[in-house]
């Protein structure tokens, strides 16, 4: 084992990963070609490629993806922002603290979905409440992530900064935010997830593109096989947009053996 | 605690006393203005547990002075306190003739454990505090303390990835390539075993001999207080205050079999003893338990 090069190595577990969807994609295919399985309401994995196929190619998933991409990215943009703003003076201003964080940490209690009727009845069906709910989603855990991770900033370190005389400006930027960056790190990845879990909800309360208006259409007329292949494209975007967000955040944390053991 | 087993042959009577006129004494009021000047220094924290009480120190430039005592007699809150790093409630620390109210350029501190920065690799940490020089002579100077301390090679490595020696002696590098005028160590080697300890007290010389930074270095290990110091200054405990100072006038290099070693060791042992007694029946200390002698 150790004499193969990491490479190798991942790759074999890359190949172990997809081996079990693989059997039983192999196996549902089978099973449906035989006649074993009715395919109606779990259409074969050829159907569901010839779909995804179809789809791309007529350029519908590209627009499809598009939409969602772009309500998932303005949500999580604002609700990171907000999150990392709200989390950093919370941490560091103690008046703050006392007056805003028990408020926010009781709206942290309520389910993000129970907003969805308020904001239609205050922005109504088109994108904003959508971007919103989906920031709203993001928010909290970015939040909790940086608000604790500066609270919980080692004062041993500080001190550190505090004997080469640093300026407060310095303490934060050479001290401070290297200490945060694995946590907020994993508060925005979280955050993502949430994105895309919200992105869900908020294209099942209307929409007329986005992968989420996909599984409506295909619950409506019927059609599994764009469903589970909206699924797919869900799985996928999300997946790459997590890689993409660690792939550009895993330089500063490098120094880290959890955030790089993870991977 | 070795300070609670008196030598066996180091009855107090016999001990010699430091009497104002001993030559160590004469010379460290006379020659030179100190760098380092500790003036009736008190410290009473909030919860009003007095850990110091009235503290007066002088030491020269250059010179290596020990702070022994037992647990909890104020000597991390003295170094604190002469760092910066926390408020007197009485009295001043001057360093160069400068009053202390905060963290001081000339002052360097290492603390008991290394306080690395993880997210920076050896020669990051060791160049912290030489933000401000040109990247060429900051990368010089961090080579030759690496290369003082034997991390040369390991410039590159993650602070995670280095033994505890290796770590403290980067934090000991780190404070070095500063150019400190006074360097302050609390119990910089508590938590290594023997034999790496050792070797950090002959690279401490070492770094020490290039420019003789004044040194204040706490310790519990009365070895180590007597194979570093000009000077071994004892504390009592509650409230803190100086108790007796032992000089040791050991050549160096010194070594455990060097002439004079055993029985400075025996002095230093034999005053730790004494400062665990009742003030009441101290000769030596006037009622509020300060040196007579100083
Ligand atoms: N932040 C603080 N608040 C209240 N009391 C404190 C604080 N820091 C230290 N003390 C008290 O002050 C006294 C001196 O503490 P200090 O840490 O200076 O002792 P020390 O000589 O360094 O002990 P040790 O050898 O165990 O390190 C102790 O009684 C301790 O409990
Ligand atoms: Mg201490």
């Amino acid at each position: 084992m150790s004499h193969r090069g990491p490479l190798l190595r991942q790759g074999y577990r890359v190949g172990l990963a997809l081996l079990l969807p693989l059997v039983l994609a192999i196996g549902w295919e089978l099973a449906v070609d035989s006649g074993a399985a009715p395919g109606r309401l779990l259409p074969p994995p050829s159907r569901i490629g010839a779909t995804l196929w179809d789809l791309a190619r007529s350029g519908d998933l590209r627009l499809h993806v598009e939409a969602t991409l772009v309500r998932v990215g303005l949500g999580f943009l604002f609700g990171a922002v907000a999150g990392i703003v709200a989390g950093a003076l919370v941490a560091t201003v103690p008046l703050l603290r006392w007056l805003v964080d028990p408020s926010l940490q009781a709206l942290r209690a309520v389910p993000s979905l129970a907003w969805v009727p308020l904001f239609i009845l205050w922005f109504g069906i088109l994108e904003t409440p959508k971007v919103l709910l989906i920031a709203v989603g993001v928010f909290f855990p970015v939040y909790v992530a940086v608000s604790g991770a500066i609270a919980s900033v080692d004062r041993k370190l500080i001190e550190v900064g505090r004997i080469f005389r640093l300026s407060r400006l310095a303490l934060a930027r050479r001290i401070l935010l290297p200490a945060v960056l694995p946590a907020t790190l994993v508060g925005l990845r979280t955050g993502l997830g949430l994105g895309f879990l919200f992105v869900v909800a908020a294209e099942l309360m209307g929409a007329s593109e986005g992968l989420g208006y996909l599984l409506v259409d295909g619950q409506q007329f019927s059609k599994p096989d764009q469903i589970v292949a909206a699924i797919i494209a869900f799985a996928l975007v999300g997946k790459l947009a997590d890689m993409v967000l660690v792939s550009l955040t895993l330089p500063l944390t490098r120094w880290q053996d959890t955030v790089r053991d993870r991977l | 605690m070795t300070a609670a087993q008196p030598g066996r042959d180091a009855e107090p009577a016999e001990v010699p006393r430091l009497e104002p006129n001993a030559p160590v004494v004469r010379r460290i009021a006379q020659q030179e203005t100190p760098v380092l000047i500790v003036n009736d220094l008190s410290k009473t924290y909030a919860d009003g547990t007095e850990a110091l009480a009235g503290i007066d120190l002088k030491v020269r430039q250059g010179e290596i002075v020990a702070l022994i005592g037992g647990s909890g007699c104020g000597k991390t809150t003295l170094l604190r306190l002469i760092a910066g790093l926390d408020q007197a409630s009485r009295g001043a620390v001057q360093v160069d003739g400068e009053t202390i109210r905060g963290p001081h350029p000339a002052v360097g501190v290492v603390f008991q454990e290394p306080r690395l920065l993880p997210w920076l690799d050896v020669a990051g940490n060791v160049g912290f505090g030489l933000a401000d020089l040109r990247r060429a002579e900051r990368r010089a100077r961090v080579a030759a303390a690496l290369e003082r301390v034997g991390l040369a090679e390991q410039s590159h490595r993650w602070p995670r990835d280095l033994s505890g020696g290796q770590q403290q002696r980067v934090a000991i590098a780190r404070a070095f390539v500063a150019g400190p005028r006074v360097l302050l160590l609390d119990e910089p080697f508590s938590a290594l075993d023997a034999f790496t300890r050792k070797g950090l007290h002959e690279q401490l010389l070492d770094l020490w001999a290039e420019a003789k930074p004044t040194i204040l270095i706490v310790t519990h290990d009365v070895g180590e207080a007597v194979t570093l110091a000009d000077r071994v200054v004892v504390m009592r405990p509650r409230p803190g205050r100086l108790d007796e100072t032992v000089a040791v006038e050991v050549a160096r290099p010194r070594a455990p079999a060097a002439a004079g070693y055993e029985e400075a060791v025996r002095r230093v042992l034999a005053a730790l003893d004494r400062s665990l007694r009742p003030v009441e029946t101290r000769r030596d200390l006037t009622p509020e338990g300060r040196a007579n002698w100083w």
